[in-house]
């Protein structure tokens, strides 16, 4: 079965609607679009993350 | 600089190729060079054991998004803005350009505030802070001209809306940003060679200076690892806990990963 860019991209681009005006949080004089606001919060939890998670030491660590 | 077929090993120095070439330029950049940075610590093999843990992994994960920006931003200066417009493959690599560029700026975020909250200039390690924060301002430079250069509607936005901003700083005579000529030749000429300087520069101070360790948690925990201002890893108590003068070096009671 072929399945053309055309028809992967039209699937990925059904997953978030891009074809319109963007999304904005108002806080007071603040004003962030909800794309860079996801970010920044996926960049906080990512750091909070990369801080809890154990990190797999190799056989030879000692440490 | 004498040349000369000799190739005997000097007492003075064993690199030069005779004794008397050891007073020369080259031959003393060469010792310097090899004293600051054997090739063992330039690339080393094991790392201090306090380096396991994931939030030592976003400096490399910014330099590999780094390589992948500029190895597709090489690849759109070859075929020109008309292909990553229209074709299927160059619109492929446009995004590829876009896509790394995010990658590139959330783990060197990461990073910024991992080294922040570490206070990475500890240890004689000023210059390494200053560069990556440098390098940082000169990313944010490379991205916005890049974001100029697109050649769509999103780069005219852009640079109406940037151009009253720069000209409100006086800068508007000198950086025209409604100028693609200009800011495409900043963006792929002369901020990416910052960038890469910087980098290198950056890297070289961290295989100099080590990588910095954690605080040393309260209480004489013998797993406590710090550094003091002259960059000798102490224990808790502050008191010197190895003879090591070089933090770049591995110390032999902090264990290794490999």
């Amino acid at each position: 079965m072929q399945i053309s860019i055309t028809t992967i991209g039209a699937l990925f681009g059904s997953l978030i609607n891009l074809n319109g005006n963007g999304h904005y949080v108002h806080w007071g004089f603040i004003q962030i679009s909800v794309a860079n606001l996801v970010v920044i919060a996926l960049m906080v939890v990512v750091f909070i993350a990369a801080i809890l998670i154990p990190f797999r030491r190799h056989g030879g660590g000692e440490g | 600089m004498t040349v000369d077929t000799h190739t005997g090993a000097s007492p003075v120095d064993p690199s030069a190729d005779r004794p008397e070439d050891a007073d020369q330029w080259s031959a003393r950049l060469r010792r310097t060079a090899v004293e600051a940075l054997p090739p063992q610590k330039l690339l080393p093999d094991r790392q201090p054991a306090y380096v396991a843990s994931w939030i030592y992994v976003f400096g490399v994960l910014t330099l590999a998004a780094l390589v992948v920006v500029i190895a597709t931003g090489c690849v759109l200066a070859i075929f020109g803005p008309t292909w990553w417009h229209v074709s299927t493959v160059g619109l492929f690599v446009n995004s590829l350009h876009l896509w790394s560029v995010e990658v590139f700026f959330f783990c060197m975020v990461i990073h910024l505030w991992g080294k922040f909250f570490m206070a990475a200039w500890r240890g004689r390690r000023r210059a390494t802070w200053i560069t990556g924060v440098v390098c940082f301002v000169v990313s944010v430079g490379a991205a916005f001209t890049g974001y100029l250069s697109q050649q769509n509607f999103d780069s005219q936005w852009i640079s109406t809306q940037a151009k009253d901003g720069i000209n409100s700083t006086g800068a508007g005579a000198v950086f025209n940003v409604t100028n693609f000529g200009q800011m495409i030749m900043w963006h792929i000429m002369l901020l990416p060679l910052c960038i890469v300087v910087l980098v290198g520069i950056h890297v070289l101070l961290v295989r100099l200076r080590g990588v910095v360790p954690p605080f040393a948690p309260p209480g004489d925990s013998p797993g406590g690892i710090s550094e003091n201002d002259a960059g000798h890893l102490v224990g808790a108590t502050g008191r010197a806990t190895a003879t090591d003068t070089n933090p770049g070096a591995v110390r032999p009671d902090a264990g290794t990963v490999s």
